[in-house]
């Protein structure tokens, strides 16, 4: 599984641009589904399993893009503006490296701000080694990843996109392992959501499932002088969400998930997310409303070109996922 | 519809005197979002004769519908908002000084000195502020405050004003040279825009026209109106700033000018709305080199049309925005050229002539 993160991790995908991701998750899935389809907004679903009486249509959903960046300037020096592509912190800028779509590497460099003050996005541009704007292979509308090679800790695996692509890693194993079950689940591979949670709510729209599952990372409150405070910490298992800023999941699904765990011998923790937003929201709203919950990995250093997970809770969120699937599911 | 007028399908639509002439009634009736009803009026008037068929829906939306000819044809829906920003009067004080809120994105900085019209009548007022004369060096520094704004109707006027009549600059349409200088050519001129190409259907696409309401509030008319159609696609017909200026007081290159004038359509690659579907930006901008009409790309960054609502109905919908460019966007008066509103309409139809369904086939794709 290791070796899927890693492909995954480097392979860029900023929102809007997921199509070689979209090929990477395709070839992973195989021949393990019943069905893939693509839709309108590049989404890949891959069906497993038909509705029975006992079963339910479940939409389980890991977005496949990431944040990056779009060029907005050339100048005549062959400096490159940019804008972001979902949330960046300045903080993570200066001195990152990007790698475009057609491969194309740059380097962030920083304009002469004053000192000690907060840079923003506008003070910086990106430096592709051209010498002038009419050899600069880059041009507006453009736009890149950021680069930074998958590190193996052990225990510990770092990458940038790790958000989300340690959950796609996550639903695509899940499907895989998959056996006979009652339920008819649509593995949704969702695109847009650092933007705005766009694929995953045309996705559900489409899919109109029963109930559904978000599978996300979520903050770990585990490093020095958190603020805000969070219950999660890395190796303590997957986190079952009782609420984010963009959606509670329903108690009953939660109650069901916790039971579910302690049931199979899954160490599971509970997550409170005060700030942030997944792909349940957009299942919970579509239609005429769908009952959803969400399956969180912790992660440290979000958003960072360098985010954190634990292999055990990798492999522990596969065989939850894997267990709730596998059965009827109880909404009392 | 016995009545309708069968206009030559293929023709290239022109700006002449009676485009412009509807531009100006356009531009200068008012719709502040909410209530469009006047802009309405003005577009059921131009398209009876032309569309199909022709709704106005909860929202006040006007839908209008024009089937094509053959088989396979791809349901292409184009979007325009018939609203604009303006005011809400919220409270009558007395000596008929009304207090108002602003509707949609307006610099609290741009309301001093500005004259306004109104209600449904267009009752002359001014947004008055203390005179020069009045005020202190320090006061001069500071911005002055909405709250502390009024529309001044005096009295006999003021008599027929109530909480909840909207309001709107008072600037009257004109051209000027080369330029359109008018208040509401966001989204007028697409409007306008869309009038011209319900009347100019190439044939092999079915066209879905919504002149839609409430956008510059969040894309509200847009979302119920692409539900209603369930189009193939869609293509939302704006107006974006041109900050196209030199920094004069910096010695460095302008690069956040968002679009510039004299440099045909704004095709947009990225918004806060939508990221559009690649596989129609390049459409337009293939349709735009090979028809030789200049266009430009417009900084990928803030802002939304109604592709961001589009886009993002029942299925999902491939969508993309083009606007023209204007100076001095959301103030009192905005600044066009003609010729690139011309280009917008020519890329456009031309662009729309050239639609098959292969343009849909196959997956969302990179550039």
């Amino acid at each position: 599984m290791k070796s899927l993160i890693q492909k995954l991790v480097e392979t860029p995908g900023p929102s809007g641009f997921e199509y070689a991701i979209r090929d990477v998750i395709r070839e992973a899935i195989g021949e393990h589904a019943d069905e893939i389809r693509v839709d309108a907004l590049g989404s890949l679903i891959a069906r497993k399993g038909t509705k029975t009486e006992q079963g339910l249509r479940v939409m389980i959903s890991a977005h496949i893009d990431e944040i990056g960046l779009m060029v907005t300037h050339v100048d005549e020096q062959g400096f490159v503006r940019f804008t972001n592509i979902g949330g960046i912190s300045p903080l993570t800028c200066y001195g990152g490296r990007v790698v475009f779509m057609d491969g194309t590497r740059g380097v962030i460099g920083l304009d002469g701000i004053e000192r000690g003050k907060m840079p923003s996005l506008t003070d910086m541009f990106i430096d592709v080694g051209a010498t002038s704007k009419a050899d600069c292979p880059v041009k507006v509308g453009d736009v890149c990843g950021f680069e930074r090679p998958f590190l193996d800790l052990g225990k510990r695996m770092v990458a940038k996109s790790m958000d989300d692509r340690v959950a796609a890693a996550v639903a695509v194993e899940a499907l895989k392992r998959l056996g006979s079950t009652p339920n008819e689940v649509h593995f949704v591979f969702s695109t847009q959501e650092e933007v705005g949670i766009r694929g995953a709510s045309t996705a559900a729209y489409g899919v109109d499932p029963d109930v559904g599952f978000a599978v996300d990372v979520t903050r770990s409150g585990d490093t020095p002088r958190t603020n805000p405070k969070m219950a999660t910490a890395l190796g303590a298992g997957p986190a079952i969400k009782v609420r984010d800023s963009s959606f509670i999941a329903d108690p009953r699904l939660v109650d069901w998930m916790v039971q579910s765990a302690q049931a199979a011998g899954i160490p599971y923790q509970m997550e409170v997310l005060e700030a942030g937003g997944t792909d349940g929201r957009a299942i919970q709203l579509t239609r005429g409303g769908v009952p959803a919950g969400c399956v969180s990995i912790a992660c440290r250093y979000i958003h960072s070109p360098s985010e954190m997970v634990d292999s055990d809770d990798v492999e522990n969120a596969v065989r939850l996922l894997v267990k709730l699937l596998s059965e009827p599911i109880r909404l009392t | 519809m016995t009545k309708k007028i069968e206009l030559s399908a293929g023709q290239v639509p022109e700006i002449g005197a009676s485009q412009i002439e509807l531009l100006e009634k356009l531009c200068n009736a008012t719709g502040v979002s909410g209530d469009e009803h006047e802009v309405r009026q003005i577009v059921l008037e131009e398209i009876k004769l032309v569309a199909d068929d022709v709704k106005v829906d909860a929202l006040g939306n006007v839908l209008a519908t024009r089937f094509g000819r053959g088989e396979q044809r791809v349901r292409v829906m184009l979007a325009a908002h018939m609203d604009e920003i303006g005011f809400m009067i919220v409270k009558k004080h007395e000596d008929a000084l009304f207090e108002f809120v602003r509707v949609g994105g307006i610099d609290e900085r741009q309301l001093p000195g500005k004259p306004v019209l109104v209600g449904r009548e267009g009752l002359p007022g001014v947004i008055g502020a203390k005179p020069i004369h009045m005020t202190t060096a320090k006061e001069r520094q500071n911005k002055i405050e909405q709250s502390a704004l009024r529309i001044d109707l005096g009295p006999e006027i003021g008599e027929k004003v109530k909480p909840g009549d909207r309001a709107t600059f008072a600037t009257r349409f004109a051209i000027t040279g080369p330029s359109i200088r008018a208040k509401a050519l966001d989204d007028r001129l697409g409007v306008a825009t869309l009038i011209e190409l319900l009347k100019h259907v190439p044939a092999g696409i079915d066209l879905l026209a919504a002149f839609t309401v409430q956008e510059e509030v969040g894309l509200r008319g847009a979302r119920v109106a692409a539900y209603a159609f369930d189009p193939d696609m869609a293509v939302a017909v704006d107006a974006t700033p041109a900050y196209d200026l030199p920094h004069w007081d910096e010695d460095d290159e302008n690069d956040r000018y968002n679009t510039r004038l004299d440099a045909g359509p704004a095709i947009y690659v990225m918004d806060r709305a939508t990221i559009p579907d690649q596989r129609l930006v390049t459409w337009l901008q293939e349709t735009a080199l090979d028809a030789g009409i200049p266009c430009q790309l417009r900084q990928p960054g803030g802002g939304g049309t109604d592709a961001g609502a589009i886009h993002k109905v029942r299925g999902g919908i491939p969508s993309v925005s083009v606007s023209v460019p204007i100076r001095y966007a959301h103030t009192a008066v905005s600044l066009a050229r003609l010729d690139d509103w011309a280009n917008t309409l020519r890329l456009l139809h031309t662009a729309l002539g050239r639609i098959t369904p292969d343009l849909l086939a196959g997956e969302r794709r990179g550039g």
